[in-house]
């Protein structure tokens, strides 16, 4: 997709990329690269996913020359950071809002494939590795919240851990190797320390893959169609979308200083201010904001390994979500009908963020178990029978020019959705 | 339909942060001086607090990450540097050992950490009837209503309960508390310190100071925070407008063939 005739002009230019051809490839897939030029704002998720990544890695190896993992003085470090490191409140601030904020843009650009159909042919292998990034996203996020070893570090990592002592037979030892011992204490937090550096430079592996996997047959775009061979459909990667991603990351930016500066303990539980105490159990358990509607699915099956199985399975089921979808059209502009279960799994992915929060007892275990309850029943029936039983709208033959040859009305109803086309 | 979903994320957002403890009451909201986007601390009120803190807090509750020398920086209560020199002073400090291989016990160093009413958790349960007084450090940042649910508290007590409620020997009833029950007694009372600037010391203006004290104590880079996010959003929405320009004159060379 990204050949290029590409020549530095330089000499040490010449002489440099004849013995390792970096300026080609940068100039290929970061200059030259052809993009629809259809793409809107939902397609700059990607750019500031990148960004969140690198911010999140550069805050984290300074915050880990300053933190030190152990029991009984990881809290107390935390606060010298917050105090005595020079700006290291804002580090961390970043740090830990950087988390939301990663999160916040990992669910848009999700929910951008979902509506857009980009997990279809010849793109399964870019999404399986998002699911992927997004699997590693949620341990690195789980365990970074033990670091500072709270209340709700301490009590989230014991609820989480023990998830796993619901396997049969190994489930014990397995729990007791995962802690390094009979509960959570110094050993998990020490491991967990190691882990959480680890695991994003695994992301930043798996990120280079999903760009090249993603440059192989290039962006999905709002129509879903192919882009024609000649290259009337695409402009090229610079400086048109880097404009465009430059514009959508400041404004994301904004957001983000909104929280660091001005909330920077909104997304957080005040109980992660106590210090973790084996003792003393809080009163209600919740884990952070973006991990809650597993949570729910988790708590609303009364047996354990059953929630467990179900929450796990509400996660790789998404691995399986290209061959579930049986349609031919890519995008929901042209299913009218998968449109609005669309929105419907956006506001039961909502709902079972609202009811994680809460108590699971009453109306709100009642709502988690309709709510898991639609999750599936989207995925494994609603995906597979609507491809055989929607009728969609003709699809346009090129987006430079987007009325429909045959098209009576079409047009005008591609344009009503012009938020998302 | 964009808005929509925005606003239904940040509802989720923060409704997590919404589930109150029980059957406690809301708490009473203050218009805090720190409050906003451009809140600072007052001063003199940081001062009274600290007053109120040293004077009754401290004969139960530790301050253990905070040292004298925190009482005359920048954006504290900016005491003078003899006065933190005095206020360290007046307290005697375990040190150690000294060169016989001996503790000992020397006049307070601005660098201490201020001392602890109580050698450990279980000297301060042996005092309090069983309950733990908690360290005051953080103690706005831990509590959810933040603040002024510190203030709340502070505030909260009756003498006369609701009849149905039964409150046993040792506890106290408090309208903000969880299970509306404290185990602390009636901390402040009118005129329980008294102030050098002139302020009457009510019950009110007493729990208003010591609580903007401990949300500096919890926060203390409160003002260079705001200061700076001020400036950074500035800095961001003017470079927004530029990129957005240079976004539009770009993109014209396409979309006026589109």
């Amino acid at each position: 997709m990204s050949e290029t005739n590409y020549k530095p002009t330089s000499a040490f230019g010449k002489w440099f990329d004849e013995r390792l051809p970096l300026l080609t490839l940068f100039n290929g897939h970061l200059m030259q690269y052809p993009t629809p030029k259809n793409l809107n704002y939902w397609w700059t998720f990607g750019g500031i996913l990148t960004f969140c990544l690198v911010t999140q890695i550069i805050t984290g190896i300074v915050l880990a020359m300053h933190y030190t993992a152990h029991a009984d003085l990881a809290f107390s470090s935390v606060e010298h950071i917050m105090r005595d490191v020079n700006y290291g409140w804002l580090i961390r601030y970043i740090h830990a809002n950087g988390a939301s904020m990663f999160f916040l843009a990992v669910y848009i650009h999700i929910f951008r494939a979902l509506f857009y159909g980009s997990y279809k042919s010849p793109r399964e292998v870019i999404w399986i590795l998002g699911i992927i990034i997004y699997i590693l996203m949620m341990a690195a996020a789980f365990m970074g919240y033990v670091l500072p070893w709270g209340q709700m570090s301490f009590w989230g990592a014991t609820v989480i851990t023990n998830l796993f002592s619901a396997i049969p037979l190994i489930g014990e030892s397995v729990t007791q190797w995962l802690w390094g011992g009979y509960s959570v204490d110094n050993p998990t937090l020490t491991r967990f320390f190691s882990l959480h550096y680890l695991i994003p430079f695994l992301i930043l592996g798996l990120v280079i893959l999903h760009i090249w996997a993603l440059h192989v047959p290039g962006n999905n775009n709002p129509v879903g169609i192919d882009l024609k061979k000649d290259g009337s459909d695409t402009v090229p990667f610079h400086p048109y979308i880097v404009i465009k991603d430059l514009f959508a990351l400041v404004i994301f930016m904004i957001v983000f200083a909104g929280f660091v500066f001005y909330a920077p303990n909104v997304l957080g539980h005040s109980d992660n201010y106590i210090q973790a105490d084996p003792l003393v159990t809080p009163a209600h358990i919740v884990p952070e904001w973006y991990l809650l509607p597993f949570y729910a699915i988790l708590r609303s099956v009364p047996d354990k390994l059953g929630g467990v199985v179900l929450m796990f399975g509400a996660i790789f089921i998404l691995l399986a979500l290209p061959w579930l979808d049986t349609s031919k059209v890519r995008s929901a502009v042209f299913r009218p009908i998968y449109k609005q279960f669309f929105w419907l799994l956006v506001l039961d992915v909502l709902v079972l963020g609202y009811v994680g929060a809460m108590p699971a007892e009453g109306i709100y275990l009642l709502i988690s178990r309709v709510a898991t309850a639609y999750y599936f029943i989207h995925f494994i029936i609603v995906m597979p029978l609507l491809g055989y039983m929607e009728k969609t709208k003709p699809v346009p033959l090129s987006i430079a020019d987007p009325i429909i040859s045959s098209g009576s009305g079409n047009f005008a109803a591609a344009k009503k959705d012009k938020i998302f086309s | 339909m964009g808005n929509f979903f925005f606003a239904a994320l940040f509802s989720i957002l923060i409704s997590t942060k919404l589930f109150a403890a029980g059957d406690a009451a809301k708490p009473i909201q203050v218009d805090w001086s720190f409050n906003g986007f451009f809140g600072k601390f007052d001063r003199a009120q940081l001062q009274r607090g600290f007053q109120v803190y040293k004077e009754v807090c401290a004969s139960c509750h530790s301050m253990k990450y905070l040292s004298y020398r925190n009482l005359g920086e920048k954006g504290g209560p900016e005491f003078s540097d003899e006065e933190v020199k005095a206020i360290a002073a007046s307290y005697q400090i375990k040190d150690g050992p000294n060169e016989q291989g001996e503790m000992f016990e020397r006049a307070g160093l601005p660098k201490d950490k201020f001392k602890s009413p109580y050698p450990n958790e279980k000297a301060a349960r042996s005092v309090n009837g069983g309950a733990y007084p908690p360290d005051m450090y953080l103690l706005v940042k831990a509590r959810a209503g933040r603040s002024n649910y510190i203030y709340s508290v502070l505030m909260g007590y009756d003498e006369n309960p609701p009849p149905e409620m039964k409150i046993e020997e040792g506890v106290y009833y408090n309208k903000y508390m969880a299970g509306n029950k404290i185990r602390m007694s009636k901390p402040l009372n009118d005129g329980s310190v008294e102030y050098s600037d002139g302020t009457q010391a009510t019950v009110s203006q007493m729990s208003k100071d010591v609580t903007a004290f401990l949300t500096w104590a919890a926060e203390p880079h409160l003002e260079t925070r705001k200061r700076i996010g001020f400036k950074t959003i500035i800095y961001l929405l003017i470079f927004s407008v530029l990129v957005f320009l240079s976004m539009k004159r770009i993109w014209s060379r396409v979309e006026t063939k589109m």
